[in-house]
């Protein structure tokens, strides 16, 4: 059986959607497939070897669950006050160690170690005066022509 | 439960972190033996189930005991 193929387009830079290009690239990196994730955008945030300035914000987000079913009765703008978002993504950040849910840095981490390529955008990081000595090891920059190279045989693509 | 060559504890742990430790574990077996893995997530019966199903490592047992998932998986 040839191996499968999962391409990820990753182009958010918050802490809860830095979670699926991970979670779903490694996971199939497990399964046996071969995957490459595009990081372009906001996205690139998530390749820097320190990821403690990811945030999470309520602020925009009516689908977000706050302790106690806050979001049901609280004023839209009381989510943009400041310290609010320090306040949401500490309280994620609770929630998840404990329930068992790996931080990002280890998700990334075994996806490295599962041979998931990371690809990031070279425009998007000469754009935002990135430096690449700021991302973690084991990253390739490249355009949009080499994502394609691999996404074009990808039995999935996915846009994150 | 039958006999097992190696156990994995995943237990606490949340999707996708117990497969992720178990294909690790059994990539250190040789083809033939069997890895015990412990879960208390419930999605994991699921998963274990898919992951055996695409990975053709064989799912010999699958079973709730005391709160907790066990998994006999033998390495293809």
């Amino acid at each position: 059986m040839e191996q499968k193929k999962l391409a990820i387009i990753a182009t958010k830079g918050t802490l809860d959607w830095g979670y699926p290009p991970f979670i779903l690239g490694s996971t199939a990196a497990a399964l046996g497939y071969e995957v490459e994730i595009f990081f372009t955008f906001y996205g690139l945030q998530l390749l820097k070897k320190d990821l403690d300035h990811l945030r999470v914000t309520p602020l925009g987000n009516p689908g977000m669950p706050m302790p106690g079913g806050m979001e049901k009765w609280m004023p839209v703008l009381v989510t943009a006050l400041p310290g609010m978002e320090a306040m949401m993504t500490s309280m994620m950040k609770k929630q998840m160690a404990a329930k068992g849910v790996a931080s990002l840095t280890e998700l990334r981490e075994l996806s490295q170690e599962a041979e998931v390529r990371f690809i990031a955008c070279n425009m998007t990081v000469e754009l935002f005066d990135m430096d690449p000595s700021e991302f973690i090891d084991g990253i390739e920059l490249a355009g949009a022509a080499r994502f394609f190279e691999f996404a074009g045989d990808a039995d999935i693509c996915m846009y994150m | 439960m039958a006999d097992f060559d190696d156990e994995l504890d995943a237990s606490g742990l949340n999707c996708p972190l117990p497969i992720l430790r178990a294909k690790k574990a059994l990539a250190a077996l040789d083809s033939g033996k069997v890895l015990h893995i412990i879960a208390t997530d419930p999605g994991s019966v699921k998963d274990f189930e898919a992951f055996s199903k695409q990975t053709g490592n064989e799912l010999m047992e699958s079973r709730e005991e005391g709160g907790k998932f066990h998994f006999l998986i033998k390495k293809a």
